[in-house]
């Protein structure tokens, strides 16, 4: 973003510092915003790259080139970067620019805690990173880094590890804390809670699922750090623990953490359906008690990732049920978004594009997902390819596209240009056409038993490897187009309208493009 | 920032400890669903109940497995690999142990039951799985668990296993720990 002068305005309304120090000081939400965007699109790079490691191993059956324990390391920071250091930081940017300017506050309720959950990430991830040229290389037990593997026969390097996803919860919660403490206390006069944009209440229940799982992670890996360093047993069978344990406590962080990757694109994808189908949303208020149901049932169902440990009958069973009742919600909202494009007006500019990509492709994961939840159907995908292309469908179409998504259809207001749409839309289909091309072969080599986590597979699964790689590049060289769209678009453009969009709605339009370094200081009047 | 925030903010900072602490109190929480429900395939050590001892149980066969964890290098088998016991009596069943190495070593068994919803029904009066062994270079053993299986085991299960894994669970001593060292760095110089 250029600096703004607001000549139109008292002498008190200021823009922001000049030079570095204006970044590292910084207590403005739309400088955060910033920085935690480009930060998590650097990590998104290095995570890209080492999955396109990951995918040129995989490329031909037998080893090629890396080693197999330099491939279990990439796997693992493939995992944790993409998840803490990839989408979770793109999702708080976007709420740290838009959760102000979308409900009228002037900034975020707590400016110096936000800079503070901004800075302390890059160090975490170079903790992280650095772990790659430590005797015992990196982590690499897999993102679930699961004990005993994790704690008993770990490399050296993992006390950094802990240390690093320590910083990450720490992040994680203050950032949480900022977006509840102003989303409840700094509405302006009018924006009462049914009235807030879709987005706003996502990041609402996004943050305090935040809340309530992080300090479990947090709590997970002091276990393990307990285990190793100061001889406890908390998962040690040897010592009367339970490696079984890590799991439920793990995954009674993980399963929420899957919708705190979700719940914030639903808001995105809310808005930019509305508004390419000049239409208002069919069903707001049943896309809020979606969101909130689908929150509540996160929080029981966390066992469907581990079936296979041996669990009850009555368990698989309730377990299995509570999953299957997910879909109930997430089909309301599939319904709205298609009933609100249903005789809409619709035009089909990039964000649109991305936002109907993700429906699609979102519901192609969901079902997969459905199929993993049936217990006997899960016996026998567990720990297959089925598994991750699943989840990377939920993620890559699902959460990453959003993102996109949200960046296409904002960036005019954040830049005050407009992206070149020739482009974006090259961006789209290639990354549409990569990320299909990617993740669909590898439901058939699941199904056909491939497992997961293996540098080396049988000779059946040839084929679909190698087509699979050559969507990963694809896709993956198609971000380095997004990366020179937004480049670019920052650079100049076309100048960008206040609304931006004909159809666009919301408080984030009624403000100039590019958005003023201060908006709603005083708060704005809302029938 | 008004009082109204700052209220939903103490509010919030309240949430964090008391998450991490649930993050804790997990383990007892579920050390503790595992006894009631007994559904972990444990087996907690129970006393001597007399009413569940009866003359006409029915039979049913009991199966040792012994496994050496990781590098453990005891001997460990048990006396007899299945027994066809009754419900409603006590039985003793032994397994052997010898330690063939030349240092004084501890070792602490961990119990597993299978079908996992007949744990709740295995009774142990005693166990070398509660405690620890500890044996000299060369020395070995016979150690006993005493168990009952109630009559109140669900008709269709005619089998039970009773596995034991063994862990080394020997404290390094000062002096192994320089000897390991010592090998470390000597291998480093080859």
């Amino acid at each position: 973003m250029s600096a703004v002068i607001e000549n139109h305005h008292e002498d008190h309304h200021h823009g922001p510092a000049k030079g570095f120090t204006r970044w590292l000081y910084t207590t403005n939400h739309k400088d955060i915003g910033t920085l935690y965007l480009w930060f998590s699109f650097a990590m998104f790079l290095i995570g890209g790259a080492m999955a396109l490691v990951i995918r040129a191993e995989l490329f031909q059956p037998g080893m090629q080139i890396v080693e197999p324990e330099f491939y279990n390391q990439m796997i693992t920071l493939h995992g944790l970067i993409m998840i803490f250091g990839g989408v979770m930081p793109a999702f708080v940017g976007l709420a740290n620019w838009l959760v102000p300017m979308m409900i009228g506050a002037p900034d975020m309720a707590l400016p110096r805690m936000n800079n503070l959950s901004f800075w302390i990430l890059p160090f975490a991830f170079f903790i992280l990173l650095s772990s790659l040229f430590m005797e015992g290389g990196a982590p690499n037990f897999g993102w679930t880094f699961y004990a005993p593997l994790s704690t008993t026969y770990a490399p050296p390097s993992v006390t950094f590890f802990i240390f690093s996803v320590h910083i990450m919860g720490a992040s994680s919660i203050m950032g949480a804390i900022n977006v509840v403490v102003t989303i409840m206390n700094m509405r302006a006069p009018g924006v009462t809670l049914m009235k807030m944009p879709l987005f706003v209440w996502s990041w609402l229940i996004t943050a305090y699922l935040l809340i309530a799982v992080m300090p479990v992670l947090a709590g997970a890996v002091t276990m393990m750090l307990m285990d190793i360093h100061f001889g406890t047993s908390f998962f040690n069978a040897a010592g009367g623990g339970d490696p079984v344990l890590f799991q439920h406590i793990f995954w009674f962080f993980g399963h929420p953490e899957v919708y705190i990757m979700i719940l914030p694109a639903f808001g995105i994808v809310s808005h930019i359906i509305e508004t390419f189908s000049r239409k208002q949303l069919f069903g707001y208020s049943s896309m809020v008690w979606a969101m909130l149901s689908i929150a509540i049932l996160s929080f029981v169902v966390w066992a469907h990732h581990m079936f296979t440990v041996g669990l009850p009958l009555a368990a698989e069973l309730f377990f299995m049920w509570a999953t299957m009742l997910i879909a109930v919600p997430t089909g309301v909202k599939v319904f709205n978004w298609v009933a609100t494009m249903f005789r809409g007006s619709l035009t089909f500019e990039t964000p649109m594009l991305f936002a109907i990509a993700f429906v699609v492709l979102f519901t192609i994961g969901g079902l997969s997902g459905l199929m993993l939840a049936i217990v006997p159907a899960d016996f026998q995908y567990h720990d297959t390819y089925f598994v991750v292309a699943h989840f990377h469908y939920v993620l890559v179409p699902g959460a990453i596209f959003s993102i996109m998504a949200a960046v296409y259809y904002w960036i005019p207001k954040w830049s005050g240009n407009m992206y070149d749409e020739r482009l974006g839309k090259l961006h789209f289909w290639l990354s549409f056409i990569g990320v299909n091309v990617t993740f669909f072969p590898q439901h058939f080599i699941g199904l056909a038993g491939m497992p997961r986590r293996y540098p080396d597979y049988a000779l059946q699964f040839a084929d679909w490897n190698m087509v699979s790689s050559v969507g990963a590049f694809l896709f993956g060289v198609s971000q380095i187009l997004f990366l020179f769209i937004v480049i670019k678009t920052v650079m100049g453009g076309k100048k960008a309208t206040d609304q931006v969009w004909e159809g666009a709605r919301g408080l984030e339009w009624t403000v100039a493009s590019p958005a003023p370094y201060h908006t709603f200081t005083t708060p704005p009047k809302v029938d | 920032m008004n009082s109204e925030a700052k209220k939903t903010l103490r509010r919030l900072v309240i949430a964090v400890p008391l998450m991490f602490a649930f993050g804790f109190a997990l383990v007892p929480l579920y050390n503790v669903f595992c006894e009631v429900t007994g559904i972990n395939g444990k087996v907690f050590q129970s006393d001597y109940e007399e009413e569940l001892v009866i003359a006409d149980g029915r039979p049913l066969g009991l199966q040792f497995i012994s496994t050496n964890n990781e590098n453990m290098p005891w001997i460990f088998k048990p006396s007899e690999d299945v027994m066809t016991i009754s419900t409603g009596e006590y039985y003793t069943a032994t397994f052997y142990v010898k330690n063939p190495t030349n240092k004084t070593m501890t070792a602490q068994a961990v119990p597993s039951v299978a079908p996992s919803n007949a744990a709740a029904h295995l009774k142990k009066l005693e166990c070398f799985c509660f405690e620890q062994q500890e044996l000299a270079p060369g020395e070995d053993a016979l150690l006993p668990v005493r168990l009952l299986v109630s009559d109140e085991l669900p008709e269709n299960i005619k089998n039970i296993i009773l596995s034991y894994t063994i862990f080394d669970v020997t404290e390094p001593d000062d002096e192994t720990v320089a000897q390991v060292e010592n090998e470390d760095h000597h291998g480093m110089e080859h």
